[in-house]
């Protein structure tokens, strides 16, 4: 069976409905909760392995589903579906360690209270997530992509009474915001100069030849093409999501969330979708390269950007005490690594690294978890410990996951996306640093991370949380073990001898395998490496294990102020605190101020004059043109008086003064002389 | 003497008592009667001229007479009433205690 | 349906409603509310009647109704209805309900308060369908009256000050533009919209006007911007608005920020744009920085605010100034049926109505939260009230994060049409302006962070749930914040053809 485009919203919608079902339901309700997002995303599953079914059979297809949103002038605002291998690859991806990851969510989050919003959330996140895989437009992507980060806000700050979740929660919203920004700007200027949003649109797509050639050919500021301007501001919306330099501060302290989350979003999917959309606008990104003129190429910044994050990360992680930081760090360097791997150009070895590293960084997540939750949420390694006997099914799987993570050879999926990445780097003919980078990289990832499992799982308990340490229940083991299964297998679906994975993503219908020998001398050179680098870890911690919990770290004895400066993450969160947050509360300052005394004044300056204009109106009325009618007026009312007091009321009075009168006024008239 | 000069008398004795007894006398009915004289004398005058003036064809005289007493019948009536009412008011008849209309 | 007067209907039933209610004054609580209720809610029916009558393409005036009053000054009683009034007809027609239904019971008085409010509202509904100047700014001052009673009436501690101070700051504003529709109308000897904007597209308004005196035309443009700027409110005129919001009563500060609010923006709409087409275009690169003053400044005046009512006024004054952002950049350009224009003009539609829905929304939730807590309603009152009251909570957050423009939510799809048009006008003030997005993000965000999450501390201990009453006020705000979200097409689909023509002919030059 096969899943159409037209029909690729069902994946999204199926969980969605999962989600709205999760909010209705009321707090009791866990069994309903998480019974609708565990079949709806094995429904989004089932369709996924469809899609990529029909998606495999022609793999050359990007089959679409544009439709109308709204209205907009004489056309309207289309959004669309798009359905090609590397959209049903990541849908099959994501649904899969979804659904184990929520089946794992079942057991951890047992006796969390609020469960039943727990997986609303995380089906939402699903659907968010898969929105954004099955988009065939930087828009509809671009909302997918802000709902993902409401759901990691929702989730991380899950243990919303913590404050350190709460600020956590923040912290990752307002970074990836930052990132979000670019984009945003990215998408805008794509719709002004290119015309559409939609990636594929029968040749008129912003993906498509006829746009990328009218972008590359312009020119912007700094010599720039558009098409790079362009790609570089969609590349900020990745940094911030996939937690790249200089961006990467919130996705440590985003482990405050429950720890399937930390698998889910922080490790297997959310965070690789910044990979993902470089690889889906890959066309416009490379739009530039033919152009020899331009000052720097998009894909250039992309990789160092990669680079220095897969060993900013690596080093971090090796100073880390918490097992869910080391792993947040070491998510941070591999995310750096798939970057590295599309900015020399190979995005199919990012798209396998991103892959395998989902299973196997959800494995070593949940891992953590189950140690976690048998450790009554101790989650420091310095007092875990030989949790080796008492979890056997933890530490083999965790054990598989973390040789997978360090790159051992041939049986393990990382060591073969790894592989690929460097051998891209390798064959890069723009710089070799990131080459060389990354080699440093491979070693570090091998050292911290026997580190993690020599403290974590060998040596004596160093707490009573550890001591009293036991296997969890089949909810969380069996996905374990069906992780560590992936984590070994899906490595051979891309190895150079045969390159399935690879070629049906670049749309060859031929795969052309090659000898494992032809790169035998880099392979055997990361081999060593990552030899030396497990050698080293095992050297330092496995053979003479921490003694207790309080006892100083061999490395932080030998170098103690570089140890402590990567311990502190070097320092980025001060940094930024000191400069980019200072910068913004002192704008917020300066703009109160502005309202509360420029603005504000000058109302109040402007109300003062009326109601002084009012006083002076007054006073010359009074004093001056009032002053004579006042005194007229109080005389005649005087007068008035005077004559009412002549009233007696005596009728007598009244009549014998008519008679008196009367008598004055004959009187007048006969002395008068009137005839 | 002519008979309008004993007419002319007649009618100032009439005035004269009238105006004695409006200016002396304290009862208000008897202060109104004297009023009425007084308006009869008046009426007497008008009669008087009339009959024996220049125009005795000419009816006016007799017209404002007739006006003159319809008159003095409503000012007696609306003066009655005031003097009922003084009297319901304050049981007596007497102007001197009615001295409440001052200004 | 001709003889039908709906237009008048719209307008005066809800003035019917208030005289009702002014006759029983010591009508209890319960049936105030229904009545006023029942008389507040027509305004819905008759709109919701009027979509069914409604052609959006149709770009004149529908159901017009026009009847000589002053014959002796020309002064018509004409009402009219385009695709922008009627989406403001039905703002009114969601808004005053809703906070009439939650905030009646709740008020001392409720009789004559609830008779007050139905006369806003009527006065309201008068701006948005008059178009004759006359009996508009008939409409637009009365409108000041209910809200400065209910604002004294029934406000917080300092209402008294804030109350007048916006009650006179209008006034001062709006005499101004009196002055200059006197002036017009000596030069041209009639107040109808319609005639003058007929003029105007003709050139010879300002011909008429320069008759007068040569600076008259510019000085009758600064009058009525003046008048204008000052209601919507523009940066930097803006300072009446923080203190009257955060005083009024809660149901007037719904009404005040979901509708009265929109009356500027229409004004600039209805009035200054299509009348002083060349003037405004002169005028919009030097406007064009203050609205983005306005959305930059707002958005980070709200950051340094502690009082939560202060707070989501400044969020007001930050998405209204993205309204005034689209026009003046859309005039600026003055290129005649660009995309963008039309991406812009539809967005600023939008957002007027998606922004009357999130900040009613928004200060209702902060008004049960002064209630609850006996009149507090500092950022640090409060903490952990998610704990109690958790669908408060839920509600609160889902129009925050409309308001900060989360896609998927209504504020999304105003906000992206207006930067997609502004980015492609003015590309600078749109890139500017995107730090009022992070801002808004940064204060909303740290206003939920506060009060919600958390330890229950302060006046949040022990925090109370809301009742049926409460969740039915709030229910078809939120509900209409996910269907515009998701289905704009409801609301574009009346404006369209609209704000094309606007586009497409109005820009001069």
């Amino acid at each position: 069976m096969t899943l159409s485009a037209q029909f690729l919203w069902l994946i999204p919608a199926l969980p969605l409905a999962a989600a709205g079902i999760g909010a209705l339901t009321p707090r009791s309700g866990r069994k309903t909760a998480a019974g609708a997002a565990i079949l709806s995303l094995l429904g989004a599953f089932v369709l996924s392995c469809f899609a990529l079914n029909g998606a495999l059979a022609d793999p050359t297809m990007h089959a679409t589903y544009n439709f109308n949103w709204f209205d907009l002038g004489a056309t309207s605002l289309r959004l669309g579906f798009l359905l090609d291998p590397l959209t049903a690859f990541m849908c099959v991806m994501v649904t899969f360690v979804g659904l184990l990851i929520f089946i794992f969510s079942t057991g951890y989050m047992k006796e969390d209270a609020n469960s039943t919003r727990f997986f609303c959330f995380l089906s939402l996140f699903a659907a968010a997530m898969l929105g954004l895989l099955v988009a065939n437009s930087l828009l509809l992507l671009f909302i997918c992509w802000e709902l993902v980060g409401l759901a990691s806000y929702l989730l991380i700050g899950f243990w919303f009474h913590k404050p350190s979740a709460a600020a956590a929660a923040k912290k990752a919203f307002i970074t990836t915001r930052i990132g979000d920004l670019g984009l945003l700007l990215g998408i805008l200027w794509l719709q002004h100069a290119g015309g559409t949003l939609l990636f594929y649109d029968g040749g008129n797509g912003a993906l498509e030849s006829s746009v990328l050639a009218s972008l590359a050919g312009q020119t912007v500021a700094g010599g720039l093409a558009l098409s790079t301007a362009i790609g570089l501001l969609i590349f900020c919306g990745a940094i911030g999501k996939s937690g790249q330099f200089p961006l990467h501060v919130w996705l440590p302290d985003a482990m405050e969330g429950p720890t399937p989350v930390s698998a889910l979003i922080h490790a297997a999917t959310m965070v690789a979708a910044g990979v993902f959309l470089i690889a889906r606008v890959f066309p416009l990104m490379s739009a530039d390269l033919a152009l020899t003129t331009v000052p720097v190429h998009a894909l250039t910044v992309v990789a160092f950007i990669g680079a220095i994050t897969a060993l900013l990360g690596a080093s971090i992680a090796v100073a880390q005490n918490d097992i869910k930081r080391i792993l947040a760090f070491s998510t941070v360097s591999q995310l750096g690594y798939m970057m590295l791997a599309i900015g020399v150009g190979s995005w199919v070895a990012a798209i396998f690294h991103l892959l395998t590293h989902a299973f196997f960084k959800a494995l070593l997540f949940l891992g953590a978890g189950s140690v976690i939750h048998a450790a009554h949420h101790e989650q420091d390694i310095r007092s875990l410990g030989g949790l080796r006997g008492p979890m056997r099914v933890t530490f083999a799987t965790f054990a598989v996951g973390m040789m997978a993570l360090a790159g051992v050879p041939f049986l393990f999926s990382g060591f073969w996306s790894k592989e690929a990445i460097l051998h891209a780097a390798h064959l890069w003919d723009v710089s070799h640093l990131p080459f060389y980078i990354g080699l440093v990289a491979v070693v570090l990832t091998a050292f911290y991370s026997t580190r993690l499992v020599a403290e974590t799982f060998f040596g004596r308990p160093r707490s009573p949380a550890a001591e009293h340490a036991h296997e969890n229940s089949a909810a969380m083991t069996g996905p374990l073990v069906l992780l560590a299964v992936c984590a070994v297998l899906l490595g051979f679906i891309g190895t150079p001898a045969f390159p399935w994975l690879q070629a049906k993503l670049l749309g060859q219908t031929e795969i052309h395998g090659h000898s494992l020998f032809d790169g035998a001398g880099l392979m055997i050179t990361s081999i060593v490496l990552v030899a030396l680098g497990i050698g080293a870890g095992w050297a330092i911690y496995g053979r003479r294990p921490r003694a207790n919990a309080t006892a100083r770290d061999p490395l932080e004895a030998r170098a103690p102020r570089l140890f402590a400066a990567l311990s502190n993450r070097l320092g980025f969160d001060e940094f930024y605190a000191s400069t980019v947050f200072r910068l913004n509360d002192g704008l917020a300052i300066v703009s109160d101020r502005l309202d509360r005394h420029v603005w504000d004044g000058a109302v109040r300056f402007l109300a003062l004059l009326g109601v002084f204009t009012g006083q002076v109106n007054r006073d010359t009325d009074e004093q001056g043109l009032n002053a004579g009618f006042t005194a007229a007026s109080e005389k005649l009312r005087d007068a008035g008086k005077f004559y009412s007091q002549r009233q007696s009321g005596e009728a007598h009075g009244y009549l014998r003064t008519l008679a008196f009168g009367f008598v004055i006024v004959l009187l007048l008239v006969i002395l008068g002389g009137a005839r | 003497m002519s008979p309008l000069q004993i007419c002319l008398i007649i009618s100032t004795l009439l005035f004269c008592i009238g105006l004695v007894s409006a200016l002396t006398r304290s009862n208000a009915i008897m202060v109104l009667l004297g009023i009425e004289l007084m308006l009869n004398a008046a009426n007497i005058n008008f009669i008087a001229f009339w009959r024996y003036g220049p125009q005795p064809e000419a009816g006016m005289g007799v017209i404002f007479v007739l006006f003159s007493i319809a008159v003095a019948a409503a000012e007696a009536a609306v003066g009655l009433a005031l003097v009922i009412a003084i009297y319901r008011h304050r049981k007596s008849v007497r102007l001197q205690d009615a001295v409440q209309l001052k200004g | 349906m001709n003889s039908l007067p709906l237009l008048s209907l719209i307008v005066f039933t809800p003035w019917a409603g208030a005289l009702l209610l002014a006759l029983f004054p010591r009508l209890s609580a319960g049936p105030t509310r229904s009545l006023a209720l029942f008389f507040s809610l027509s305004t819905l029916a008759l709109g919701t009647t009027a979509v069914t009558g409604f052609d959006p393409a149709v770009t004149g005036f529908q159901f017009s109704e026009k009847h000589a009053w002053i014959s002796a000054l020309n002064v018509n009683y004409h009402l009219g209805l385009d695709g922008l009034s009627l989406v403001l007809v039905l703002l009114t027609g969601v808004i005053a309900p809703v906070a009439i239904f939650g905030t009646t019971k709740t008020s001392p008085q409720p009789s004559l308060y609830a008779a007050l409010f139905l006369f806003l509202q009527g006065s309201a509904l008068g701006v948005f369908l008059s178009l004759d100047f006359f009996p508009w700014f008939v409409f637009w001052e009365l409108s000041l009256v209910p809200a400065f009673f209910l604002m004294k009436l029934w406000g917080g501690p300092i209402v008294a000050r804030a109350a007048y101070q916006f009650v006179i700051y209008t006034i001062g504003g709006s005499a101004f533009m009196l002055l200059g529709f006197a002036a017009l109308y000596a030069a041209t000897g009639t107040f109808d919209f319609v005639e003058l904007a007929a003029l105007a597209r003709a050139g010879t308004l300002a011909t008429q006007l320069g008759a007068l005196g040569s600076f008259w035309p510019q000085i009758v443009f600064l009058g009525v911007l003046l008048g204008l700027a000052v209601k919507v409110p523009m940066f930097p005129f803006h300072t009446w608005l923080p203190p009257a919001y955060a005083e009024a009563p809660t149901g007037a500060s719904m009404f005040l920020t979901g509708v009265l609010s929109k009356m500027g923006f229409y004004g600039f709409l209805r009035l200054l744009w299509p009348l002083f087409p060349t003037q405004l275009q002169a005028a919009a690169p030097c406007l064009l920085w203050l609205a983005v003053a306005g959305v930059v400044l707002g958005a980070y005046a709200a950051l340094r605010q502690t009082d939560l009512k202060r707070l989501v006024a400044y969020s007001s004054i930050n998405h209204l100034s993205y309204c005034l952002l689209a026009l003046f950049a859309v005039s600026a350009s003055g290129r005649a049926g660009d995309p963008a224009s039309v991406a812009a003009l539809s967005g600023a539609v939008l957002q007027m109505f998606n922004h009357g829905l999130s900040a009613a929304a928004l200060f209702y939730c902060v008004g049960l939260l002064e209630n609850r807590s006996g009149g507090l309603r500092g950022l640090g009152d409060f903490g952990g009230v998610r704990t109690g009251a958790p669908v408060l909570a839920g509600l609160c957050g889902i129009a925050m994060f409309s308001s900060l423009g989360l896609p998927g939510l209504n504020g999304f799809v105003g906000e992206f049409l207006i930067f997609r048009g502004v980015f492609g006008l003015a590309p600078w003030a749109a890139a500017v302006s995107t730090l009022g997005l992070l801002a808004t993000a940064i204060f909303l965000l740290t206003f939920w962070q506060r009060v919600f999450h958390g330890p229950a501390t302060g006046a949040g201990v022990n925090f109370r749930d809301l009742d049926a009453d409460e969740i039915v006020t709030l229910l078809p705000l939120i509900v209409l914040m996910f269907v515009l979200g998701v289905f704009p097409q409801l609301l574009a689909r009346l404006i369209n053809p609209l704000v094309t023509t606007w586009a497409s002919t109005l820009p001069l030059q």
